[in-house]
């Protein structure tokens, strides 16, 4: 049943007062939480009520439920896909059994390693926003970035509930470090290189959740596929969530290039500092923030070879992407798969067991995706008329992760030597000219219905609204 | 069932390919596995698409809301679907009518792809005509009960035991119908009179995919088939032909018309929060219905009979306008010839009685007009039509001109009946 309890400090629908011990432990990790989110969450939002969605059931009428609320009041909570009766492990060794209700001994550490890396990413990303309301584009826009920082952080209750309810001391000490951590801080970092990036400006942020979100897709839906049943539950669920954010992502950056592409035409010029007068981002700027972007988040997918990899698979706690459409083995014993690496100064594929390479594999899920959308995007330039084409970099550019990593190799995937990779590394990432460019644009327009110069308005509002709705009061 | 010969157009659900983002919400909510995608762009089988609504409040972009007034035999195929870069343009009322030159002759009465919800109204279709669908409401009746929905999806599905099959309408005759009893057991399956079930038959196709399900209306009042007793009762036809009329075996009603009692079947659901029945003291229930259409009718009239006996009625008047080809093709016929005058006006048409012109259920709805018109001007008053898709506007029109003909503002009066949940239409 999908009903959630929410007569209870903890909105659930995991029976959670049946579980007093679970119970206690868990309202006693929720004040740490919200002292969190009141320290580095959105900054000077506490008393505004926005327009948000909250989940009331996870069924398809309840989960998507819009009203104006104060963010420290939203209804952080526990929320697991239906279970489906006599469920299988559908790959690696234990294909065949039934999907394990609590955590095999054996898999104990990396099922933890897995949801705390996971979790890491939730309040980082938090944390990486918390600036960016001040420079709002629109209502509109601050409404859609504190509805992702909401769901967010309810991401981490996601991933708390599994470290605290199957865990035991260390998921209880792991779910504290989570909230001890600090985006981009020295001492105490975020886990994964992209979540201590600052994210300094709008553009940044549709960047951000137009890309990195997505990995966030791939790597919830790798999870889904788990043999462990609470996890692939409670991804399933996440993945809802994380559909509006990559649409904040995918829908702010055409804006972007529609306003451009308007401008361009207005002014019939393609001269970009005539584009940048005019107060609006040329294309240059966006396809060297489209190169970071990118690039930072395909290194979120690990190794290209790596053993980790293999033995989450076969042991049943990490699937592929859509692994229950594919039609092999389910197996993987006796596949190869292509990886890249350099060789006198090429870049050459070479076949590795595919076990080996699964972090390959969906990277490369994840590239044919993320190219998908920049299509999309090339589709608003053609229709506005104009020449330009934005591309997605070769896989191999600005690594840092896995055998590529210290290669400097062009956008267009050739190897490039360390002088030549410093002479044209300003044409291929953003310049700490491009950046003061951008925030010099960043003012906060938040009068309903009104939209700074730089970026169109939406086709269409949320949940029906006009777009000129009152999507925040700010009290 | 009958209805005169007519295109059939349906409102084809359709996904914007400019503002979709590809995030596979639709489809991995989809309770009947009707949306699919390829690399490039996310579609809809319209031949699986029920209008359920489920994908709708889960879309993050708006695409998924997208509707296009199509004949039903030239519906967008998902392989066309998957080459859009834009949403084709709306057809025109002269492109509709061209399209009407190969109108279907006649449509079997199948269940099989009723749609469990209200079709959405359309606010960028073009002018066409006259587009009946716009007049359903999508909310319930203010006394509507609480309605549970999609407690079982295709993934968890719960088992229902049979426990009764019988034929009701007269052997010998076309369109056999069947009663279906399904019992649940002690696993919690809450319905209300309106709400439809998903059967999913055992198998596999082609691709050695399972099967989806198909949708029935329940045809018993929420207390149960039997009074107290946790089960369901469904109205399904054989289906024995196709929408040409070569001969077709349809797969999930023959599954269902040849359970045996102790079969076990797996049902997902419930679906539906609109075809809702108004339940406060004083509420009028009008009822149109073809064919297998008389199962929510069936339900509704039968829990009114089971209030009836305890005085909580109040003088709420039930009013049945029923089609069918012949009186013994009618389900239901003998039971329903039972029931007291004073407590239901029943209004039968035959399209195919031996020595009798045809009568539609539109033609009685216009010898009642004087009665219509009244329960129209109520408040209290609540139309429910269920049957073929090709009796809705018929229907609608009926009812229209019984109100303009009255010297009544129609639209007016089908604004309130959309706005206050007071005019439903399912038909498939």
């Amino acid at each position: 049943m999908s009903s959630i309890n929410y007569s209870e400090k903890i909105p659930n629908n995991v029976n959670l007062s049946e579980d007093r011990t679970l119970q206690r432990a868990l309202e006693q990790w929720q004040p740490n939480f919200l002292s969190w989110w009141g320290d580095v969450g959105p900054e000077g939002s506490t008393n505004y009520d926005v327009y948000l969605r909250t989940a009331i059931s996870v069924d398809p009428q309840g989960w998507a439920q819009f009203g104006h609320v104060k963010m420290p009041d939203y209804r952080w909570g526990i929320f697991l896909n239906p279970a489906e009766k006599d469920r299988k492990i559908h790959f690696g060794d234990h294909m065949g059994e039934p999907a394990w209700q609590e955590v095999p001994g054996e898999h104990r550490a990396n099922l933890r390693r897995i949801i705390v890396t996971q979790g890491d990413t939730e309040p980082a990303s938090v944390e990486q926003q918390r600036h960016l309301g001040l420079t709002a584009p629109s209502m509109y826009d601050l409404r859609n970035l504190f509805q992702v920082n909401v769901e967010e952080g309810r991401h981490l209750w996601a991933m708390v509930y599994l470290l605290h309810r199957y865990f035991g001391r260390d998921g209880r000490e792991e779910a504290e470090a989570l909230l001890d951590r600090r985006s981009g801080d020295e001492d105490n970092p975020r886990i994964l290189g992209a979540f201590n990036e600052r994210t300094p400006d709008w553009l940044s942020f549709f960047m951000f959740t137009y890309f990195t979100d997505r990995d966030g897709k791939f790597q919830l839906s790798a999870l889904a596929e788990s043999g462990f049943d609470p996890l692939a539950r409670t991804t399933k669920f996440m993945l809802t969530e994380e559909a509006h954010h990559m649409f904040v992502g995918e829908s702010g950056v055409s804006r972007v290039i529609q306003r451009t592409c308007e401008v361009m035409n207005q002014l019939k010029t393609d001269d970009p500092a005539r584009i940048r007068a005019a107060g609006v981002i040329d294309f240059g700027t966006i396809q060297r923030y489209l190169n970071f972007h990118y690039s930072v988040t395909i290194d979120l997918f690990g190794a290209d070879e790596s053993s980790n990899a293999a033995a989450f698979y076969s042991s049943g706690l990490k699937g592929r992407y859509e692994e229950g459409k594919r039609t092999d083995d389910h197996r993987l014993r006796n596949e190869n798969y292509k990886v890249l690496e350099v060789r006198d100064g090429k870049l050459v594929e070479k076949d590795v067991p595919m076990l080996n390479g699964l972090n390959e594999v969906l990277r490369d899920d994840y590239i044919k995706d993320s190219m998908a959308g920049v299509g999309r995007w090339n589709k608003v330039i053609e229709k506005a008329g104009i020449p330009v084409r934005l591309t997605v970099p070769h896989k191999a550019f600005n690594r840092q992760i896995g055998s590529l990593s210290g290669v400097r190799v062009s956008p267009e995937g050739q190897v490039v030597s360390q002088a030549e990779w410093d002479a044209k590394k300003d044409d291929w990432l953003p310049t700490a000219e491009d950046r003061a460019f951008v925030a010099s644009l960043m003012g906060r327009v938040v009068e309903p219905g009104k939209f700074a110069n730089w970026i169109a308005p939406p086709v269409m509002g949320i949940n029906r609204q006009p777009v000129d709705f009152e999507y925040i009061r700010f009290n | 069932m009958d209805t005169p010969v007519q295109t059939v157009v349906i409102k084809q659900h359709l996904i914007d390919p400019e503002i979709c983002i590809r995030c596979n919400t639709c489809e991995a909510t989809c309770p009947v596995g009707a949306i699919t995608h390829d690399d490039s762009n996310y579609v809809v089988r319209a031949d699986v698409c029920n209008g359920c609504m489920a994908c709708v409040p889960p879309c993050p972009t708006g695409a998924i809301d997208n509707w296009r007034s199509v004949p039903k035999a030239a519906a967008y195929g998902i392989e066309e679907q998957f080459t859009w870069d834009t949403l084709p343009d709306e057809l025109t009322p002269e492109q509709l009518a061209a399209a009407g030159a190969e109108a279907i002759d006649e449509l079997p009465a199948t269940a099989e792809a009723e749609p469990a919800a209200g079709a959405p109204d359309d606010a960028s279709a073009g002018e066409a005509p006259f587009n009946s669908a716009a007049y359903g409401a999508t909310t319930p009746p203010w006394s509507a009960a609480h309605a549970y929905t999609n407690l079982y999806g295709p993934r968890n599905p719960i088992t229902a035991t049979v426990v009764g099959n019988v034929r009701v309408n007269e052997p010998g005759t076309q369109n056999e119908t069947h009663h279906i009893v399904l019992d649940f057991g002690s696993m919690p399956f809450p319905v209300l009179e309106g709400q439809s079930i998903g059967i999913v038959p055992p198998g596999a196709d082609a691709q050695g995919r399972a099967h989806h399900a198909r949708q029935y209306s329940i045809a018993s009042p929420r207390n149960g088939e039997r009074p107290g007793y946790n089960n369901v009762s469904l109205t399904v036809k054989r289906v024995t032909a196709d929408h040409q009329g070569n001969p077709v075996q349809g797969l999930c009603s023959n599954y269902v018309c040849d359970l045996k009692v102790g079969d076990k079947v797996q049902v997902i659901g419930p679906f539906g929060a609109s075809f809702l029945m108004p339940n406060h003291p004083r509420s009028h229930i009008v009822m149109i219905c073809t064919g297998t259409g008389s199962a929510p009718m069936r339900a509704m009239t039968e829990w009114r009979r089971r209030l009836r006996g305890k005085g909580r009625f109040e003088g709420g008047k039930l009013m049945l306008f029923f089609g069918a080809r012949t009186k013994e093709e009618l389900p239901y016929f003998g039971p329903l010839m039972s029931l007291p005058k004073d407590f239901i006006d029943i209004n039968l048409a035959f399209s195919r009685a031996p020595g009798a012109p045809k009568r539609y259920v539109q033609d009685l709805m216009r010898e009642r007009a004087a009665d219509l018109v009244e329960l129209l001007q109520d408040a209290n008053a609540h139309f429910y039509v269920c049957g073929l898709k090709s009796m809705e506007e018929g229907v609608v029109l009926a009812l229209r001109d019984v109100a303009l003909q009255a010297g009544l503002n129609w639209e007016a009066i089908a604004a309130a009946l959309k706005r206050e949940g007071r005019l439903h239409l399912e038909t498939y």
